[in-house]
């Protein structure tokens, strides 16, 4: 197979602009995050670094860079390093499969946008979801302190639990688009959403994702009150700002895949498709916000009940029915 | 259902946030804007003088010994005509709690707190505060107070002669 230099050059243009967009997305995420908190609080939230407190992000990134590179006597050192980037790169690797618009022509060249189009791309992110979970269990377990080693467990628990409630809420949509290549569910999607066909799926997949990416009511790996940081209770520095921003990145990654699963991806009357896309994914970051500031945490009994006996059976009934419902449709 | 009213709970909750999210803050902006503290507001202490323009301080050790964390000491001095002061005086706000123990201690209510709440020092040196820093040229909370005209006998006036005071009993005349 030869490669066209246009084509290379045209992916390797794309990756940029993915990783751009990502890290940048995710520091103001992050800034996003703090202001609606502090409005859902009554308070102003940051508001003195530049116009706006829009330049917050970079001085964060500042501090984090500049401090302390700490290590607890007795870690396992090299996992220890290597946690960090475990819990990062994956988040952000999903988001090569994700079709963030319609294909444009450049140079006379068809360009899908996305990185890969690849016919397991579901699998893939399955995959590497199951991955990012070593990073919460490698980084708890090496930094040798209870605090981190609970959360990890916990981390464990919850994230195998629900990245099972997770894939069986698609297996419905991969029955309706009969693909599992991203930009053919979307294709499916054109005329009418999933999440009509799907509305339960929706909510399992939507409550999966929020229990993957750690977020209140299921941050219980991390429950500040409980066990100071959780697993990255003894990292500092940009290591824990790596964890940090893996964990906005997967609010980005994950809220883009629910888009694409439900929401029709990049499809959207009037807009221009990445705009739609950019909307439906930030929608979903609010949502994840917005839920922060409102719900308690879940104990870890109920967390676990609700995974397995409601959430799970929930999505294998949903399966068998659109099974049936698919078989008589013909 | 006990899962109808859970969801309506959650909903009910979601519903107030976003109320809030439009809401006025309740920030204030604090170098920008400041709140004036009630007149009795406890901050930065100072040692006032009575109506008269006299140091009201008699280095008692009253409010040095009622301070729980230890942060005043002085040395007292008597001048010729009999009336104490504080050859020197000292409160380390550093170590200061602002709880106002001293001034309920003091019997002559020289010492008293200001609702001066921004004493921020970048050498933490400087919020050692000497009798100079402390002393004002007011009467402070109570202008009409002067400790000495109702207990100095001997040094500001005769015995009898101060305020609320009667004259000595001649026992003489109370003979039979
Ligand atoms: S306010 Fe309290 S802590 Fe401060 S000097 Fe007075 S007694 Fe001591
Ligand atoms: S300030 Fe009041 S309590 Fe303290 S030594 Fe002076 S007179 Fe006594």
């Amino acid at each position: 197979m030869i490669y066209d230099p246009i084509d290379i050059a045209l992916i390797l243009a794309k990756i940029g602009l993915v990783f751009f967009v990502i890290l940048t997305l995710a520091a103001y995420l992050v800034f996003a995050e703090r202001k609606v908190l502090a409005w859902i609080q009554d308070r102003k939230g940051p508001n003195r670094v530049g116009p706006f407190g829009l330049l917050q992000p970079l001085a964060d990134l500042i501090k984090l860079l500049t401090k302390e590179d700490f290590r607890p006597i007795g870690a396992d050192k090299w996992l220890f390093y290597l946690a960090p980037a475990m819990a990062a790169i994956p988040a952000i690797m999903i988001f090569a499969v994700i079709p963030f618009g319609a294909p444009l022509t450049l140079f006379g060249h068809t360009v899908p946008l996305q990185v890969a189009d690849l016919n397991v791309g579901l699998l893939l992110f399955m995959a590497l979801s199951s991955i990012a979970v070593y990073g919460v269990a490698l980084g708890g377990w090496a930094s040798n302190s209870k605090y981190a080693l609970l959360g990890s467990i916990r981390g464990l628990a919850q994230l195998i639990s629900y990245e099972l409630s997770m894939g069986l809420s698609l297996v419905p949509v991969v029955m309706l688009a009969r693909s599992f290549r991203l930009s053919d569910i979307v294709n499916a999607q054109s005329g009418c959403w999933f999440i009509v066909y799907q509305p339960l799926a929706f909510v399992i997949f939507l409550i999966s994702i929020a229990a993957e990416c750690k977020r209140i009511p299921f941050d219980l790996p991390e429950a500040e009150g409980e066990l100071v940081a959780g697993f990255h209770t003894e990292y500092s520095g940009m290591r824990f700002g790596l964890f940090f921003v893996g964990e906005y990145i997967n609010i980005i990654v994950l809220g883009g895949l629910a888009a694409t699963f439900f929401l029709g991806g990049w499809h959207g009357p009037w807009l221009p498709p990445a705009v739609w896309f950019a909307l439906k994914v930030l929608s979903f970051a609010f949502l994840f916000i917005w839920m922060r500031g409102t719900l308690p945490r879940l104990r870890y009994d109920q967390l676990m009940h609700f995974g397995w006996k409601i959430l799970t059976p929930l999505a294998l009934v949903n399966i068998v029915v659109t099974g049936w419902w698919l078989v008589l449709r013909g | 259902m006990k899962i109808l009213s859970d969801i309506a709970a959650l909903l009910t909750g979601m519903w107030i946030t976003w109320k809030h999210i439009f809401r006025r803050p309740v920030t204030i902006q604090y170098p920008e804007e400041k709140r004036t503290p009630y007149p009795r507001y406890r901050a930065r202490i100072v040692l006032t003088r009575d109506p008269d323009g006299g140091e009201r301080c008699v280095a008692c050790q009253l409010c040095s010994a009622a301070c729980p964390v230890d942060c005043i000491s002085m040395q007292p001095g008597e001048e010729a005509d009999g009336r104490r002061y504080a050859e020197w005086f000292r409160i380390n706000f550093a170590r200061c709690i602002f709880c106002g123990l001293c001034a309920e201690a003091c019997p002559t209510l020289a010492i008293q707190m200001t609702p001066d709440f921004e004493i921020c020092k970048r050498d933490i040196m400087d919020l050692v505060y000497e009798k100079e820093d402390l002393l004002i040229d007011g009467c402070g909370k109570s202008p009409e107070y002067n400790f000495y005209r109702h207990a100095g006998i001997g040094v500001t006036q005769q015995r009898g002669e101060g305020i609320e005071e009667k004259r000595p009993v001649d026992v003489r005349s109370l003979l039979p």
